[in-house]
C-alpha cells in the first residue's frame, strides 16, 4: 500500500492523461489524413490510367518498406531544418504538424492496401455493371467500388489505426514534446525506484485505449459485409 | 457467312430522322493473348431488330456482346453505335454507354445498394435526373416487370429470377436504344427461366433493338428477327430462325443443333 501510495504521488505530479490525450489527437489527425491519403492511393492503383497506377504502386511501395522512425527523423532533420518548411509560430506547433504528416504518409501504405484488399472482394461485375450503365470511371469508383470496398476492408483498416496508435509513440522522435512515451522516459529517469508500475501505468493506458478500436472493427466487419 | 449491311447505311449525314442502323460492327478482329476470339466479324443491327447469337461456349458470343459497348476493347476493325465510332475510355464513351444496356448472366446488381437505388443511379448519376423524378420511372419500371413491391430490399434479399428483372429494369431505365443480353437466364434456376423471358419477349413485340446471347431455342424462334450461329471466333451463319432452325447450313451448326435439342 505505501509503494502505491508513494507512486500515486510521484505520478500525479505529471499531466499522464494529457500525454494520452496528445497521442489521442494524433492518432486522430494521422488516422484521418492516412485514410485520405489511402483513398487516393488506391483510386490511383485501380484507375484505366497507367502512369496514375504506377504512381501509386512507387507510393505504396516506398512508405511501406521505410521504418517509422527513419519517417519521422526525416521530418522534423529534413523538412524542418534542412528545408526550413514550417506551419505556425511556435516550435512545438510545427513539430506536432510534422508527426502528424509524417504518421499520416507512413500510414497510408497500410491503409491503402487494406483498401485493396477491399476492391478484391468486390466482384468485377460490379464496376462492368456501373460503366454499362455509363459511370465515368470516378463515379463508379466513388459510388460502387470503394464503399463495397471499404465494407470488405474494415477488419484490415482496423488494424492499421491499432498499429497507428501505439506508433503515435514515435512522434517524441519528431520533437512533438508530452506525449506518452517521452513522458515515460522522463518519469522512470526521475523515479528509477517505481519503474516497473511506470511501464505498468503506460502499458495498461494504452491497452484501455486500443480494446474499444479492437471491439468496434470487429463488430462493424460483421456488420457492414456486403451481403452478395 | 455473314454478310454486312449496306456500306453506307449507318453514316449519319444522310439520315433525317434518327439512323436506320443502331450497330454495326466492321471488320473486327479480337484476340485474348494467342487466342484468336473474334475472326473478322461483320454485324449490322437495325433498329428495332432482336438478333439472337447462339453458339458452342467459348465461341466468342460474349466477347461480341461485350465489344458493342466497350466492355472489352478490340484489336481493330471499326464499331459503330448510331453511325458514330465507339470513342476511347473516357466521358464520351460513358455517355455512350448510357445508351446501350447490357444484362449480365451473373444480374450485376449493386449489391450494397437497394433494388430502387440500383434503377434509379444511372438516370441520376449519368443524365443528372431528379431524385422524385428518377424514383417515379423506377417504381413504374419494377411494376413492369413484375418486382416493385421488392424496391426497398437489397438485391441479396430477392430470387435471381427476381434480380434479373431488376437488372433488367434499372438497363430500362436509361431508355436505351439498344439492349444486349449475355446469357440472361443461364444462372438460373428453371422454374425462374420463363419470368425473365417473358419480359425480354415483351419488349421485343414493343420494338426495343435487342442482341441476345442465349441457349434458349424457344425465345429464339419466338422473339428473333434473326439468328447468328457463331463457332471458334467467327459468324458462320446468319438467318431467320425459321431457315436456321429447319435447315442450317454448316456441320458445326447441324452437330450444335442435335446436341441442344436432345434435351
Ligand atoms: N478475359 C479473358 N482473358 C482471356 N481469355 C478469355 C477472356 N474472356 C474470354 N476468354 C476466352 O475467349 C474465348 C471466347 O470467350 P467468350 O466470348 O466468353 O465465349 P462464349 O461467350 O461464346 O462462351 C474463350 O476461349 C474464353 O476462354
Ligand atoms: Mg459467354
Amino acid at each position: 500500500m505505501d509503494y502505491v501510495s508513494r507512486f500515486w504521488d510521484v505520478i500525479t505530479q505529471y499531466d499522464v492523461l494529457g500525454a494520452f490525450w496528445l497521442n489521442i489527437t494524433l492518432t486522430f489527425w494521422s488516422g484521418l489524413l492516412a485514410l485520405v491519403l489511402g483513398t487516393i492511393a488506391v483510386t490511383m492503383r485501380i484507375s484505366p490510367i497507367p502512369s496514375l497506377r504506377a504512381a501509386s504502386t512507387v507510393y505504396v511501395n516506398v512508405f511501406r518498406d521505410i521504418p517509422l522512425t527513419v519517417v519521422m527523423v526525416a521530418m522534423a532533420s529534413v523538412v524542418w531544418m534542412q528545408l526550413s518548411v514550417s506551419f505556425s509560430q511556435t516550435m512545438s506547433w510545427d513539430f506536432y504538424i510534422l508527426a502528424i504528416i509524417g504518421l499520416g504518409v507512413y500510414h497510408s501504405s497500410f491503409i491503402a492496401e487494406s483498401i485493396r484488399s477491399g476492391v478484391n472482394t468486390v466482384p468485377l461485375g460490379q464496376s462492368e455493371a456501373a460503366r454499362a450503365i455509363g459511370l465515368t470511371f470516378m463515379q463508379s469508383a466513388r459510388i460502387v467500388i470503394l464503399p463495397q470496398a471499404f465494407r470488405g476492408a474494415v477488419a484490415p483498416i482496423g488494424n492499421t489505426i491499432i498499429a497507428l496508435i501505439k506508433n503515435t509513440t514515435v512522434a517524441s522522435v519528431t520533437g512533438v514534446a508530452g506525449e506518452t512515451s517521452g513522458l515515460m522516459a522522463e518519469l522512470i529517469e526521475n523515479s528509477p525506484q517505481f519503474i516497473l508500475a511506470i511501464f505498468l501505468t503506460f502499458a495498461i493506458g494504452y491497452v484501455v485505449i486500443v480494446i474499444p478500436v479492437g471491439l468496434l472493427t470487429t463488430t462493424l466487419s460483421r456488420r457492414l459485409a456486403v451481403k452478395r | 457467312m455473314s454478310t454486312a449491311g449496306p456500306p453506307n447505311s449507318a453514316s449519319p449525314q444522310d439520315a433525317a430522322g434518327p439512323p436506320d442502323v443502331v450497330a454495326e460492327l466492321r471488320h473486327v478482329d479480337k484476340h485474348f493473348g494467342a487466342l484468336h476470339v473474334l475472326k473478322d466479324i461483320n454485324v449490322t443491327i437495325r433498329r428495332g431488330e432482336v438478333v439472337v447469337i447462339i453458339g458452342p461456349s467459348g465461341s466468342g458470343k460474349s466477347t461480341l456482346c461485350r465489344a458493342i459497348n466497350r466492355l472489352e476493347p478490340v484489336d481493330s476493325g471499326e464499331i459503330l453505335i448510331e453511325g458514330r465510332p465507339l470513342p476511347q475510355e473516357g466521358r464520351e464513351l460513358a455517355r455512350l454507354r448510357a445508351d446501350v444496356g447490357m444484362v449480365f448472366q451473373s444480374f450485376n446488381l449493386f449489391a450494397h445498394k437497394s433494388i430502387l437505388d440500383n434503377v434509379t443511379l444511372g438516370p441520376r448519376k449519368a443524365r443528372g435526373a431528379g431524385k422524385a423524378e428518377a424514383e417515379a420511372e423506377a417504381l413504374r419500371l419494377l411494376d413492369r416487370v413484375g418486382i416493385k413491391d421488392q424496391a426497398a430490399k437489397l438485391p441479396a434479399q430477392l430470387s435471381g429470377g427476381q434480380q434479373q428483372r431488376a437488372a433488367i429494369a434499372r438497363a430500362l431505365a436509361m431508355h436505351p436504344t439498344l439492349m444486349l443480353f449475355d446469357e440472361p437466364t443461364s444462372a438460373l434456376d428453371p422454374e425462374m427461366i420463363n419470368e425473365v423471358l417473358d419480359v425480354m419477349t415483351s419488349l421485343a413485340k414493343e420494338g426495343m433493338t435487342m442482341v441476345v446471347v442465349t441457349h434458349e431455342m424457344g425465345f429464339a424462334r419466338r422473339a428473333a428477327d434473326r439468328v447468328l450461329f457463331m463457332a471458334d471466333g467467327l459468324i458462320l451463319e446468319e438467318a431467320t430462325p425459321k431457315d436456321f432452325f429447319t435447315n442450317p447450313q454448316t456441320d458445326r451448326a447441324k452437330d450444335f443443333l442435335a446436341k441442344i435439342l436432345q434435351h
